[in-house]
């Protein structure tokens, strides 16, 4: 007999009794859903953290300053920053201190206390995604440009909450006050939260960071974003900030500096480690699977004993019984396992739709990161796969019990 | 001239603790090409014993048994299996057709094992249909026949294979007499267009439709000769209980 002959016959048998195969099926359905889902959902993630990685730029180095920590005030200019940045030119392409501080905000009458002021330079907007390296993008004007850095020009971007508000929507060109100082609107941001609200993401400014530093009173900027010139120089120039920090403090705790890279790199890890513990647990939702088919092709086998004798009688070999009984059960789980395809992209498309929309809107990144939850081809190929194996390997016993049965005894068994 | 079927000496023994059972107790036959032999006998006479080792269900515990001149008391599972499949038919009290499957399905059930290619299949299952008067009825499932009509798919199912005997088991043991005599006189047709038909039976009516008896008794042959020979259908000496099926 050829294989399509079984599989027409194992096809024939579980129509006989579709409530049973389904119910077989199920433990097979929902393990390969769940792993589905959960390889879905994961990989969404990742495909997130990467668009979100590239809209922030590749070539970003972060460095904290955490001073000695002995109470020392040992300040770094941000010059010197400027400098490495110079002297680095193969590696280094720009930096930009970042400074969060807030003060109060007027506009006529109106008085804004809960309003975060960033301070940076022109290295915080890139060109070339159209967004600043923390993921806003402008909705209109320009941003923080050099000469303003360079002269302490007092020049802000609004956030679209304050554009709103203060403005009712027409901020550019009007006067804002910021600590006291008069600042003229360049620019607004697009909104990147859900709601515009007092406090909310987008109850924001930016400005020049020596501005905010004046503001606030201090010399001491605590974290700086770098970029390099490429990807691959990443490394190289965290190495070259890292030695120049380390001849300053001469402590290597006093700063820490992680390229995106890096951080990509330790995202992935954790959400490996993440996804293959669910899916381990998911998987023994397919054991559990495969011994319910086992269960049930041994009470088939007892069940279709006389129809064994009547096919050994006509000419079956062990084998010919054997193969049956393996391809019926793997037909089960196969079926099993291309329904729990179906119902787990159904649930991750549904699932990510849902959780999609929370996180893009927790994240608060601009409109150019969406989140959708598919399935890679590999993880739909691989759980079929294993679902016919398991179907098989369960199947294997309750089929050599069929081919052993002896074909008087099976003959009168009623 | 070689013997279609030939067994010399053969022995079946079960081991029932202590106690051995001889079975088939040194049965010598012979059938030829052809012929018609009802083997008949009361229950526990080992008819049943006979019909399986003939059939090549089971093995002689000694002896030697020959068919179509291949020595089959020696061999294995599978090797048997291939035996029945090329030339034995099976016809057996209970039909014993597949429910879940059609009736041209069932008759095809021994070419599919063969390996016969799906057109021939259903030819050869259409052909044996036809001869059974059942070719009609080529769609239907088993259970939606008469019983008689049941027994006549089992004929052609075993004839699809062109076996070169016939076994039937009691095949008249499930049908009302009316019926059962239709289905043996179909037995006697086939054996009249060639066919060589081994009957086994524990009913003397049912057996002297065949050509020759040979009647068990305690796992030996205690007579074996012409049908018509008034000698054939003496009931022997029966301790006890009355013949079963």
């Amino acid at each position: 007999m050829s294989f399509t002959q079984y599989f027409k016959l194992a096809v024939k048998s579980l129509r006989t009794s579709k409530m049973r195969a389904f119910l077989t099926m199920l433990g097979i359905i929902i393990g390969v859903g769940a792993v589905i889902v959960i390889i879905s959902l994961g990989n969404g993630l990742q495909q997130m953290v990467d668009q979100q990685v590239e809209s922030m730029g590749v070539n970003l180095v972060q460095t904290y300053i955490y001073g000695r920590g002995d109470g020392t005030t040992m300040l770094m200019d941000p010059q010197e920053m400027y400098d490495l940045v110079e002297q680095r030119s193969d590696v280094l392409s720009g930096v930009s201190p970042y400074v969060a501080t807030s003060a109060q905000v007027r506009s006529g009458s109106t008085v804004y206390e809960r309003t975060t002021i960033y301070g940076v330079s022109e290295v915080m907007y890139k060109q070339e995604t159209r967004a600043t390296l923390d993921g806003e993008s402008l909705e209109e004007g320009r941003f923080i440009q050099y000469i303003d850095v360079e002269r302490s020009q007092n020049v802000c971007v609004l956030g679209a909450y304050l554009a709103q508000d203060a403005f009712g929507g027409d901020a550019l060109g009007q006067t804002i006050s910021i600590g006291g100082v008069p600042y003229t609107v360049v620019g607004v941001l697009r909104q990147s939260g859900d709601t515009l609200q007092e406090g909310g993401r987008d109850d924001q400014i930016y400005i020049s960071y020596n501005n905010a530093l004046r503001l606030m009173g201090s010399r001491s900027v605590d974290l700086y974003l770098f970029t390099a010139t490429s990807r691959d120089t990443a490394a190289a120039a965290k190495q070259a900030i890292d030695s120049c920090l380390y001849d300053f403090y001469q402590d290597e705790d006093a700063y820490y500096t992680m390229t995106m890279a890096e951080q990509v790199q330790m995202i992935n890890a954790m959400m490996g480690v993440a996804m293959l513990v669910l899916v381990a647990i998911a998987a023994i939702s397919l054991l559990v699977g495969g011994i319910g088919i086992m269960n049930i092709m041994l009470v088939s086998v007892t069940e279709r004993t006389r129809e064994i004798g009547i096919r050994k009688s006509l000419g079956a070999k062990r084998r010919d019984i054997r193969w049956q009984f393996i391809i019926e059960a793997g037909t089960t789980s196969a079926i099993g396992g291309l329904l729990g395809i179906l119902f787990g992209c159904l649930v991750a498309t549904v699932l990510g739709g849902l959780i999609g929309g929370v996180l893009v809107s927790q994240m608060g990144v601009g409109s150019n990161v969406t989140f959708s939850a598919t399935p890679t081809t590999s993880a739909v190929a691989v759980s079929f796969g294993v679902s016919v194996a398991i179907g098989i390997l369960f199947g294997y016993l309750p089929a050599n019990k069929a081919a052993k049965l002896n074909p008087i005894d099976a003959l009168r068994y009623d | 001239m070689e013997h279609l079927i030939e067994l010399k000496e053969v022995y079946k023994i079960y081991q029932m603790g202590e106690e051995s059972l001889h079975a088939l107790d040194g049965v010598s036959l012979t059938i030829d090409q052809g012929e018609f032999v009802a083997i008949v006998g009361s229950s526990g006479s080992g008819k049943s014993t006979a019909m399986n080792i003939i059939g090549c269900l089971d093995v002689p515990t000694s002896g030697t048994y020959h068919l179509g001149g291949v020595d089959v008391s020696t061999m294995g599972d599978d090797q048997q299996a291939e035996i029945r499949n090329k030339m034995l038919g099976f016809i057996f009290q209970q039909y014993n057709l597949i429910p879940k499957l059609t009736v041209q399905e069932n008759v095809e059930l021994p070419l599919l094992y063969a390996g016969v290619g799906a057109e021939e299949r259903h030819d050869r299952a259409v052909e044996a249909l036809e001869r059974v008067g059942l070719a009609d009825k080529r769609r239907h499932l088993p259970s939606q026949l008469s019983g008689g009509q049941q027994q006549r798919v089992s004929i052609a199912r075993a004839l699809a294979g062109r076996p070169s005997v016939l076994l039937a088991d009691e095949p008249t043991g499930a049908l009302d007499s009316r019926t059962g005599r239709e289905v043996l006189g179909f037995l006697q047709e086939l054996n009249r267009d060639g066919d060589t038909v081994v009957l086994i039976t524990h009913d003397n009516s049912i057996a002297v439709r065949a050509k020759r008896i040979v009647r068990l008794q305690d796992g030996k042959i205690i007579y074996d000769g012409d049908a018509r020979d008034p000698q054939a259908v003496v009931q022997p000496v029966e301790s006890g209980e009355e013949a079963g099926a």
